[in-house]
């Protein structure tokens, strides 16, 4: 009845089988190729993509200082509309009815109007309300601000941008809270922690596994809805640029080019960050071990073999 | 030191407890006591109440009816007069602390280590500074046998092993009482063992436990007090040995010939 463990007899060798052969992926990828190998002629020889006023322009001072005011545009309105959202996502879901009708009508007025207009708006707040008092109503006033001598477009863009993102941005939040199992608050609470404590602590680092996918979505979204600030206006970022110099040399074409390339180049180094960040917060998701662990056990078994010859 | 002990309320004491969701009635008035360090098994049918009863102790379910008093505190109300007044929920965290709960699927926090998982709340909840906290962790990780699982993430250790963490982790706050919601009823048979090892160890330690089970080899082991619920009432309590041996009521006898 003893079994030899330490030889394994000849049907366990390793297996060397000759791999699965895909021939019409093959297929399908020289068409792709020819396809595309036609199109890039076609554009590099039709003088309407006007290629030399794209080098010309490409890293012409005005583009690259619109490319800086963009990243400028998009980081600061999504930090805004980060804050703002979370805070509107947990207000939802608070016991606190106060809380979630508030959140609810901020998130119905600003997801219910267009961008534009919103835009529009901020451009015109400071016609409109002129002056800031800070007192009591019919009262004495403690503190008294001229908002119409300090327009400053960039900051009321920054403002346009983060409070309409932070709407859609608190829908994903609150669909990543609710994705936590009830049971993770509920170990929570049992162990004696705070509503808040339990929202901090275990459910929002669990959400963010879901809400960073569509988070970076919206972030990339936002660098290209920059482009309407326009609307505010202000026109230093670098759809403004792009078209006030193609208006003055009648050439849309290639330097609407010029944008898209740099928009193209921006978003592509966004996509990096966004793949560390899920990664970062998918930890302890998965069975699977990492290399290092797999070395170690590995380690561990040849360790144990060796011993027991 | 048999006067002293007389004058200490028991550990945990319901009278009359009532709990309904809505129309539905599932805690008819339910009385118990339990002494310190005494260990109480509930047994009964599914939806006879007994998981709800445990959710009550720590006031994860709010009591309608009766009185429920934990070392002589009064559980989710404050008493004036003859008036009560709901509890703040910070109050009712500073009861819970002290109250340990394992839940039948475990529900340690995914994104955290086994160690990570057991100082959270010491740390988070009662100030505990770091080295202390990782201390004790240490020491509870040894005590339910898994000190070499430390660094591991909850979803690359066996369901044994992960309740035997979440013992630990309720531990960590130093409880006075624990409550066991089904602790193995999610796990493989052959990790059954490992478990209940762990929570005879702690019975025999002098902790005072609340136990809502289906292993009556436990139960017969290790309870000082075995009640058999059915729809939301005590049907019949006693000595382990002898509620299993020689049940009174029919549907105690119902219940034990399917189970054992």
């Amino acid at each position: 009845m003893s079994t030899d463990v330490s030889s394994p007899p000849a049907s366990s060798a390793v297996i060397d089988a000759v791999p699965l052969r895909h021939p019409w992926r093959w297929v399908a990828a020289i068409v792709i190729l020819i396809l595309l190998g036609l199109f890039l002629y076609g554009a590099a020889t039709n003088e309407a993509y006007g290629w030399s006023t794209f080098g010309k322009y490409i890293l012409d001072e005005r583009i690259v200082s619109g490319v800086w005011i963009t990243i400028q545009l998009t980081v600061l309105s999504m930090i805004l509309a980060i804050v703002l959202a979370v805070i509107l996502a947990v207000m939802r879901l608070s016991p606190n009815p106060v809380f979630r009708s508030v959140s609810w009508v901020y998130l119905w007025i600003f997801r219910g109007t267009p961008v534009f207009v919103q835009l529009v708006f901020w451009g015109l707040f400071p016609t409109i309300y002129k002056n800031i008092q800070l007192g009591v109503p019919f009262g004495p006033t403690f503190f008294e601000m001229n908002i119409q001598s300090l327009s400053n477009y960039f900051l009321l863009a920054i403002i346009g941008l983060g409070l309409n993102e932070a709407a859609y941005l608190a829908e994903i939040i609150r669909a990543g809270i609710s994705s936590v199992p009830e049971g993770q608050s509920e170990a929570s609470t049992a162990l004696g922690m705070s509503w808040l404590l339990t929202m901090r602590r275990t459910v929002l680092p669990q959400a963010m596994r879901v809400i960073i996918p569509p988070t970076g979505n919206e972030f990339i979204g936002q660098l290209k809805t920059t482009s309407l600030a326009v609307a505010v206006p202000f026109t230093l970022d670098l759809f403004g640029r792009q078209r006030d110099i193609a208006s003055v040399i009648f050439q849309p074409v290639p330097l609407l080019l010029v944008a898209a390339a740099w928009y193209l180049l921006i978003t592509s180094i966004l996509m990096v960050g966004q793949f560390y960040l899920e990664r970062y917060f998918s930890r302890g998701v998965s069975r699977k071990l990492t290399t290092k662990q797999l070395q170690a056990l590995a380690e561990a078994q040849t360790f144990g073999e060796v011993g027991k010859a | 030191m048999t006067a002293v002990s007389d004058v200490t309320p028991p550990m945990v004491k319901a009278e009359g407890v009532c709990k309904n969701f809505g129309a539905l009635k599932v805690l008819k008035g339910v009385t118990l006591e339990i002494g310190r360090g005494q260990v109480l098994v509930l047994v009964g049918p599914s939806g006879s109440g007994k998981s709800t009863f445990l959710r009550c102790i720590n006031h994860l379910e709010q009591v309608n009816g009766g009185r429920l008093y934990v070392d002589g505190e009064l559980i989710g109300y404050r008493e004036r007069g003859d008036k009560l007044y709901e509890m703040p929920p910070r109050e009712a965290a500073k009861q819970r602390r002290e109250i340990g709960m394992v839940f039948q699927h475990f529900n340690l926090f995914p994104h955290r280590n086994a160690l990570a998982n057991i100082i959270e709340a010491p740390m988070q909840v009662k100030g505990v500074k770091k080295a202390a906290a990782i201390e004790r962790a240490k020491d509870l990780l040894e005590q339910v046998g898994l000190s070499d699982k430390a660094t591991a993430y909850p979803a690359q250790l066996s369901g044994g092993q992960q309740q035997r963490v979440a013992i630990a982790r309720a531990l960590a706050m130093n409880p006075k009482l624990m409550l066991f919601d089904e602790p193995t009823s999610a796990l493989d048979p052959e990790l059954v063992g490992e478990v209940l090892g762990v929570m005879k160890k702690l019975a025999s330690e002098g902790m005072t436990m609340v136990v809502v089970t289906h292993e009556m080899g436990f139960a017969r082991e290790v309870a000082d007090q075995l009640v058999f619920m059915d729809a939301g009432v005590i049907i019949e309590r006693g000595k382990p040995r002898e509620l299993l041996s020689n049940p009174q009521h029919e549907r105690t006898k119902a219940f034990l010939s399917k189970v054992m």
